[in-house]
């Protein structure tokens, strides 16, 4: 006599497809299976019988054909005689151009909101609570276009600059806020500037070395080096006498205003202008959550326990609290980031060339290869956001908590 | 020295001291002040930057609003009163509210039926935000879609009603069957939905009503925030149940099923809504059978739905991945099967860990609603940005406009932020 768990061999029923656990999952999957190949068989077929219809086929050769059309701003050579694919090319660089701008400024106005929500300052804890809940909830296209429009509609025009009785004039002799964008100073670098570079970066990396050397020597031997003077002094003094020394070879070459438009100094357009802003101060808010956030979860313990230790409040804050905030305070950053770079797609709304409004607006129209298209738009977006994934689950691997 | 001591007891207190009220620096405003002002040199000043901040802001802004003028036929006219004093030009909101709220080409005399749905959308949602009412109100939910439908398109009175004959069929088979078997229920109900749609077709008379208060409206008649709350208040419903769906098929053990929803809700997570949009502008009418004519406002849906879908379905993964492993096991340990146990035990109590990111992703998508804007339908933002501002009439009215937008936004998206504060804490049924 066999026992009850042994499963009778040999006895397959056709009816214990569906009755039996250990058949049921792979009918399930055999069923889900079909029923997604004559989905995308119905589907397919659709395409190809509306594209017929309308005398169109898929190809990507019109990636290689002239564009025709010009680009305002770019980061690499484009002319309209250059191809599509160069104008796609023009459009990433400027896309991962916004997305960079805006993150750096983000991460700095959030943090710096969140903290000051945590302030015990009762004003400015209600300000920046205000700035949170007024920007998180209306929507980024709104604030893009009202900063659009301040950039527009509100800033003189290069015209207002002219003459003894001009109506505007420049921040410090050197920033010129008009409508058709703001002119700053741009650098011009001189015989000898390479050491200058050279230095500072070498300057750098000895900042990174002393901390370095002085936690070294805190662990193994207990003394306990000046870390903030030092580092500044490192950082400031030997460039600055590289600098002086050389003759100061970087120097400014300032905006002027010539005929109708300014020349000389480097252009921020107003579209820039406005989807960094915008994109920064909308999602700083979501940060300034996130550190506020991150900041309350490590339990009041945490510090009393640090400051029984006898550790002075700035090492509390950087010892035992930071470390256990940003653990929490990261992945959501991380996700932001990602928001960031998907939102910088509404610059088509205001005329900035990222890859949405060359390869999705103006090539998509031209050629009217929409399908063609769409897809390498989101093949580029799926792209940068997987690779944003990864780095989260390499960092969530990393900082995950190592029980025993 | 203790016999002095002794002696020197002069005087001994024999009544209390009465309490003297603290010094003015320590009590009432003052020391509110002191501590939650000026508690340190550095403190103060933010406090003095702070208070110069709104100084700045308010002073721009109240005499503006306080100067604005509500009644005048254009921006020119407006211009002329104020007679360069600084001040609002509101006229433009009592002038063109009708275009803000309904869209350019809605017809004016039938105002009433969108407001008349719009109304009863918060009966309807009652039930569903409160779990007090009664829950028989819930019966007036399920026929708010259909009652909406015909309010706002109009048309004929028998679309909606075979809708509703449909859906009550396939609800009453699925009641009936669910017991004995989730799986026949199911189906069973989708398959008797279908068949009397499918039947009513051939029944129902087909002829347009192009007269009188309930004629029909076409779809690309609508706009303005009605716009923005349709899309918004469609989109999240019916992407409830497929981001049920999807969560519990990425926990699935069947990896081909766990394939699916991994590609697709990561495939929609990275890619932002407006290629979808794209998509459903340019691309979607391709996959429909030639010559369906599917129309915008109905492909704008499928997308804004799968996009939100796949985030809502991200949240209730949480939910199940939150709840203990005891519920699942104590759900088999009864015998209950696969769907029994989500039914009964599992999706309530994960679905109620997930209300506050639902409410999350909902509040977010009904901001994203105005990215329709760029596929050229002319919700809230797209009626300012086009029709408003290009009529010669308005021309230049930026701050009254976008404030009017912002407004109608923040009060909508605030207020749903309030109430989610207000169910997790009441829902908070563990920490107490």
């Amino acid at each position: 006599m066999t026992t009850l768990t042994d499963a009778p061999e040999g006895q397959f029923r056709l009816s214990m497809l569906l009755s039996d656990t250990r058949y049921r999952s792979l009918t399930l999957q055999a069923i889900a299976a079909i029923a997604l190949a004559l989905a995308i068989f119905y589907l397919g077929n659709n395409v190809a019988k509306n594209l017929a219809a309308l005398g169109l086929n898929i190809n990507f050769e019109f990636l290689g054909a002239p564009a025709g059309y010009d680009i305002n701003q770019r980061l690499i050579e484009y002319t309209s005689q250059s191809s599509n694919f160069r104008a796609a090319l023009v459009g990433i660089l400027n896309t991962l151009l916004v997305a960079f701008l805006a993150c750096t400024m983000a991460t700095i106005i959030g943090v710096l909101a969140g903290v000051l929500r945590l302030s015990n300052n009762w004003l400015v804890r209600k300000l920046m609570s205000f700035y949170v809940e007024i920007f998180r909830n209306i929507p980024v296209l709104i604030w893009i276009i009202i900063i659009f429009t301040i950039m527009t509609a509100v800033l003189p025009g290069p015209r207002a600059f002219r003459g003894d009785d001009a109506t505007s004039s420049m921040l410090f002799d050197a920033i010129a806020f008009t409508n058709r964008g703001i002119y700053i100073p741009a650098p011009v670098w001189g015989a000898g500037s390479l050491v200058v570079v050279l230095t500072f970066v070498l300057s750098v990396i000895g900042v990174f070395a002393y901390r370095r050397y002085a936690t070294k020597l805190l662990y193994d031997t207990g003394r306990l080096l000046p870390m903030m003077w030092p580092s500044i002094a490192i950082f400031f003094v030997p460039t600055l006498l590289v600098f002086f020394v050389m003759g100061m070879p970087i120097g400014l070459e300032y905006p002027e205003l010539k005929g109708f438009n300014f020349k000389g100094g480097i252009k921020i357009g107003g579209p820039l202008i406005a989807i960094w802003f915008a994109l920064s101060i909308y999602t700083a808010a979501f940060i300034a959550e996130n550190v506020r956030a991150g900041i309350q979860a490590v339990s009041k313990g945490q510090t009393e326990a640090a400051a029984a230790l006898g550790l002075r409040s700035g090492r509390i804050m950087s010892l035992v609290v930071l470390p256990q905030a940003l653990r929490v305070i990261i992945p959501p950053l991380i996700s932001n980031y990602l928001n960031i770079t998907k939102n910088s797609s509404l610059a088509i709304l205001v005329g900035y060339a990222d890859v949405t409004a060359t390869l999705g607006g103006i090539t998509l129209n031209q050629t009217g290869r929409a399908i063609e298209c769409v897809l390498l738009l989101m093949l580029f977006y799926l792209v940068i956001s997987l690779s944003i994934s990864a780095v989260i689950n390499v960092y969530n691997n990393a900082i995950k908590l190592k029980e025993r | 020295m203790s016999d002095q001591s002794t002696n020197s007891i002069a005087f001994v207190r024999t009544q209390e001291v009465p309490s003297m009220p603290p010094p003015y620096t320590a009590a009432g405003p003052i020391r509110w002040m002191r501590e939650n002002l000026f508690a340190t040199p550095l403190n103060g000043l933010l406090t003095l930057v702070a208070l110069y901040f709104i100084y700045a802001i308010l002073s721009g802004t109240l005499p503006w609003i306080a100067n604005g003028i509500w009644d005048s036929p254009s921006l020119a006219a407006c211009r002329d009163m104020l007679d360069g004093a600084s001040g609002a030009c509101f006229a433009v909101l009592t002038e063109r509210w009708h275009q803000l709220l309904f869209g350019f080409t809605y017809p004016s005399d039938i105002y009433w039926r969108p407001t008349l749905a719009f109304v009863l959308f918060f009966f309807a949602a009652a039930p569903v935000l409160f779990f007090d009412l009664p829950r028989k109100l819930l019966v007036f939910t399920g026929l708010f879609p259909f009652i909406a439908f015909y309010l706002i398109w109009g048309g004929s009175v028998f679309t909606p009603l075979l809708a509703l004959v449909g859906v009550l069929a396939g609800y009453f088979v699925y009641a009936r069957y669910v017991a004995s078997n989730f799986a026949v229920g199911f189906l069973g109900g989708i398959i008797s939905a279908a068949l009397v749609w499918w039947l009513g077709g051939f029944v129902i008379p087909e002829h347009e009503i192009t007269e009188g208060a309930m004629r029909s409206v076409p779809s690309r008649d609508l706009g303005g925030f009605m716009l923005n709350m349709m899309l918004g208040v469609t989109c999240v419903s019916l992407s409830l149940p497929i981001g049920i769906a999807l969560a519990l098929g990425r926990q699935s053990d069947m990896p081909f099923i766990k394939y699916i929803c991994v590609v697709f809700i990561e495939f929609v997570r990275g890619v932002p809504l407006i290629t979808l949009l794209f998509v459903a502008s340019v691309m979607l009418s391709y996959f429909f059978p030639p010559g369906s004519g599917v129309d915008l406002f109905i492909r704008v849906v499928i997308m804004i739905t799968l996009f939100a879908s796949a985030y809502i379905a991200e949240v209730i993964r949480g939910g199940l991945a939150a709840l203990p492993k005891g519920q699942y096991e104590a759900a088999d340990s009864l015998g209950l099967d696969y769907a029994q146990s989500m039914r009964l035990i599992i999706l309530p109590q994960a679905l109620k860990i997930s209300i506050p990111g639902i409410v999350n992703v909902s509040v977010g998508l009904f901001k994203d609603t105005t990215l329709v804007s760029v596929i050229s339908m002319f919700d809230l933002v797209g009626m300012i940005r086009g029709p408003i501002l290009a009529s010669t009439e308005w021309n230049g009215v930026y701050w009254e406009l976008f404030g009017f937008a912002a407004l109608l936004f923040f009060v909508t998206c605030y207020g749903i932020s309030q109430y989610s504060q207000w169910l997790e804490r009441r829902l908070a049924t563990d920490h107490r």
